[in-house]
């Protein structure tokens, strides 16, 4: 099993000093290399799940498993480095540093994980995602799509268990969303890797074999009728 | 990929203000490198055994005005002594030995004003320093001060001149401003090798040469009261200065009786008309130069001089003070620029939220990003303190030979102080200082709500 939440539950205190439940989870699993379309209304918890899971945000009580590992009990120190070596992130806005070139960004992303910094696997990555004659530029100097790309290709830097992609192609125009789309879903293929893609939009989900309706298992997220009204 | 170069790429990023901060950590920098290399040289020339001699006998007047124009030749003398006073001196079984000197006179402005030194040969077989001896330059044609109108010039004057054995000059008289030209020329005879003491921008005339130039013969009558006031107390000195004077007179009156104004004017004018502006002496024991100046102290013809004394006070209580008075100002100087970096810093922090959280979204740990803030802190500190350092000792470079030209001072401007090795560290300790409040900030940074930024 990649990702197991079980009995997962996250609530942010409000500036009244109540608190705001966002998350309550029975039992989620996405097993190993499997592939599952995460949607679901705005201001559900997508986002929050997707912080709960990569350990960015640590949940009030639950477990968070993943490949074996229960990152909610982890320290935070070991959590951070967990999350650096086994799990890719994909973000809407590709987050690349912008005083770092293509192969910067990349290695970057390997930097934190502890271990040694592989050049030729990140110049493989880029080469893989097609921006070999990129290497060396800036993000300013790349088109979104490429810019997008580099984000794929730095997810994968520490050969991760687990990518997160939270609405990865929002922001790319037409023409790149099914390259990028194909691109995240081809290379965790050809790797194994676990994916979890958020999206609002049902073209994309409908790429996917899994669709996930986070209504369907966190009690908290409103139903699309709800989500309306 | 290291912290220093995630540090380095973050202060590229923000190029204009890195620039400007890290140039106003190098200017203060600057400014205190240079103020400890030109102090620390200034202290090195002068306290440095800059001659070697124990004792500087001269007029009776500032014990360091008679070292600043004796030594380092950048003040006027006191007054002179009569010649006769040599003879008495050298006749002391104490004395090991007297050097006369007479200065006063300086190469014309377009030479570069260099100071005039008559003495004699003596002067150049004696070590200049503590086991040194001076070395002249290996060329064509090289001796002593035979002739009259010899010259042995410094290493700095043959430089600044382009001088060489065989080239002549002529010589203003008074000061180095006077418009007076004496007519004598002057022939190089030998070019001194580097000495890195006053003697390196100074011309050496023959003695001799220096009683006739013109304006440098007193008239016979103040001579004469000056001998009355001086030996006073030597009957014998008196008479026999007395007589040579009356002779004089005597001479002048029948040459111009007989048609010749000059006689009595050139190289034989007596003993008792010539004067000397110091004598350097060197006693046979430190109790006997000590002995002698104290003695000396109790009559009023001369005083006598430990070189190293008033130059110790001098940069006890001015040149010290004054020089750790400007160190505070500009550690303060380096102080606010610090202030300036933390300022610098910590208002990009509210830009670069979004990037801390997205290394830590990447698996960096807060201490990491604690240390690429620290990082940046201290690489503009000592980055701009290396540079200040090198632009430090440029404007040592650039402005010694203006300083050697405005105060004679022969500066290294090469000079590495100790303090300059504590520089480094405690920009380091300020970088950290500066950076601390900061990298607390990105320490601290919320990663979720950074993302969603």
């Amino acid at each position: 099993m990649s990702l197991l939440l079980q009995n997962v539950q996250k609530s942010y205190l409000e500036p009244s000093g109540s608190r705001l439940p966002v998350l309550d989870i029975e039992r989620y699993e996405l097993p190993q290399g499997q592939q599952a379309a995460l949607v679901g209304s705005s201001g559900g918890g997508k986002t929050t799940l997707l912080n709960v899971v990569s350990g960015i945000l640590a949940p009030d009580s639950g477990e968070v498993v993943i490949d074996g590992r229960d990152i909610a009990k982890l320290h935070e120190v070991v959590r951070d480095r967990f999350r650096a070596s086994r799990i890719g992130f994909v973000f809407q806005t590709f987050n690349l540093l912008p005083a770092f070139t293509a192969l910067e960004n990349v290695l970057l992303g390997m930097s934190f994980s502890g271990r040694k910094v592989d050049k030729e696997f990140a110049v493989f990555l880029l080469e893989r995602v097609g921006l070999q004659h990129r290497l060396d530029h800036l993000p300013q100097r790349m088109s979104v799509g490429e810019q997008q790309r580099v984000s794929v290709a730095r997810s994968l830097a520490n050969k991760p268990v687990l990518l997160l992609a939270d609405e990865p192609t929002a922001n790319v125009d037409p023409a790149n969303q099914e390259l990028i789309l194909n691109l995240i879903r081809d290379t965790c293929r050809e790797n194994n890797v676990t994916l979890l893609m958020v999206t609002h939009a049902m073209e994309v989900a409908n790429a996917f074999d899994r669709i996930d309706r986070l209504h369907d298992f966190n009690r908290l997220a409103p139903k699309p009728q709800e989500a309306g009204s | 990929m290291n912290i220093l170069t995630i540090a380095r790429k973050g202060l590229k990023q923000r190029k204009l203000a890195s620039a400007l901060t890290a140039f106003s950590i190098a200017l203060g920098t600057m400014l205190m490198v240079a103020v400890i290399v030109l102090a620390g040289a200034v202290d090195g020339v002068f306290n440095q055994q800059a001659i070697g001699y124990n004792l500087i006998v001269g007029a009776k007047g500032s014990a360091l005005q008679l070292v600043m124009s004796t030594v380092y030749r950048i003040q006027p003398p006191i007054a002179n002594l009569p010649l006769m006073y040599l003879e008495q001196l050298r006749e002391d079984p104490r004395v090991e030995v007297a050097i006369p000197m007479a200065f006063g006179d300086y190469t014309k402005p377009e030479h570069g004003s260099f100071p005039i030194v008559g003495t004699t040969t003596e002067y150049f077989l004696n070590e200049y320093a503590p086991k040194k001896t001076f070395q002249i330059e290996d060329q064509p044609g090289s001796r002593q001060l035979t002739k009259l109108y010899d010259a042995v010039i410094g290493s700095q004057v043959a430089i600044k001149n382009d001088w060489q054995v065989g080239d002549t000059f002529s010589i203003v008289h008074g000061s180095a401003d006077s418009d007076k030209i004496h007519d004598e020329t002057f022939e190089i005879v030998a070019v001194l090798q580097q000495t890195g003491t006053p003697n390196d921008r100074s011309v050496f005339l023959n003695l001799e040469a220096v009683y006739i130039l013109d304006g440098h013969q007193k008239p016979i009558d103040e001579v004469e009261t000056r001998l009355r006031d001086f030996y006073g107390d030597d009957a014998d000195r008196l008479t026999r200065g007395l007589w040579q004077l009356d002779q004089l007179r005597k001479e002048r009156a029948a040459g111009e009786a007989e048609g010749d104004p000059e006689r009595g004017y050139g190289i034989d004018t007596p003993e008792a008309m010539k004067e000397v502006t110091a004598v350097l002496v060197n006693m046979r024991s430190d109790f006997d130069a000590v002995r002698f100046q104290s003695q000396l102290k109790s009559t009023s013809k001369a005083m006598a001089v430990n070189p190293i004394r008033p130059i110790k006070q001098l940069m006890t209580q001015f040149v010290g003070p004054t020089k750790d008075l400007l160190m505070v100002l500009i550690a303060m100087i380096i102080l606010v620029s610090g202030v300036s970096i933390f300022v610098s810093i910590y208002n990009s922090m509210s830009d670069r939220k979004k990037e801390i959280g997205i290394m830590r979204a990447l698996g960096a740990q807060r201490n990491s990003v604690f240390a690429i803030i620290l990082a940046e802190s201290s690489v503009l500190c000592v980055g701009g303190g290396l540079l200040g350092w090198i632009a430090g000792h440029t404007v040592a470079v650039v402005a010694s030979p203006w300083i050697s030209a405005w105060t004679g001072l022969l500066l290294n401007p090469w000079y590495v102080n100790p303090y300059e090795f504590v520089l480094f560290p405690v920009l380091l300790v300020l970088g950290v200082l500066v950076g601390f409040l900061p990298a607390m900030t990105a320490y601290r940074t919320n990663v979720a709500d950074a993302l969603q930024g």
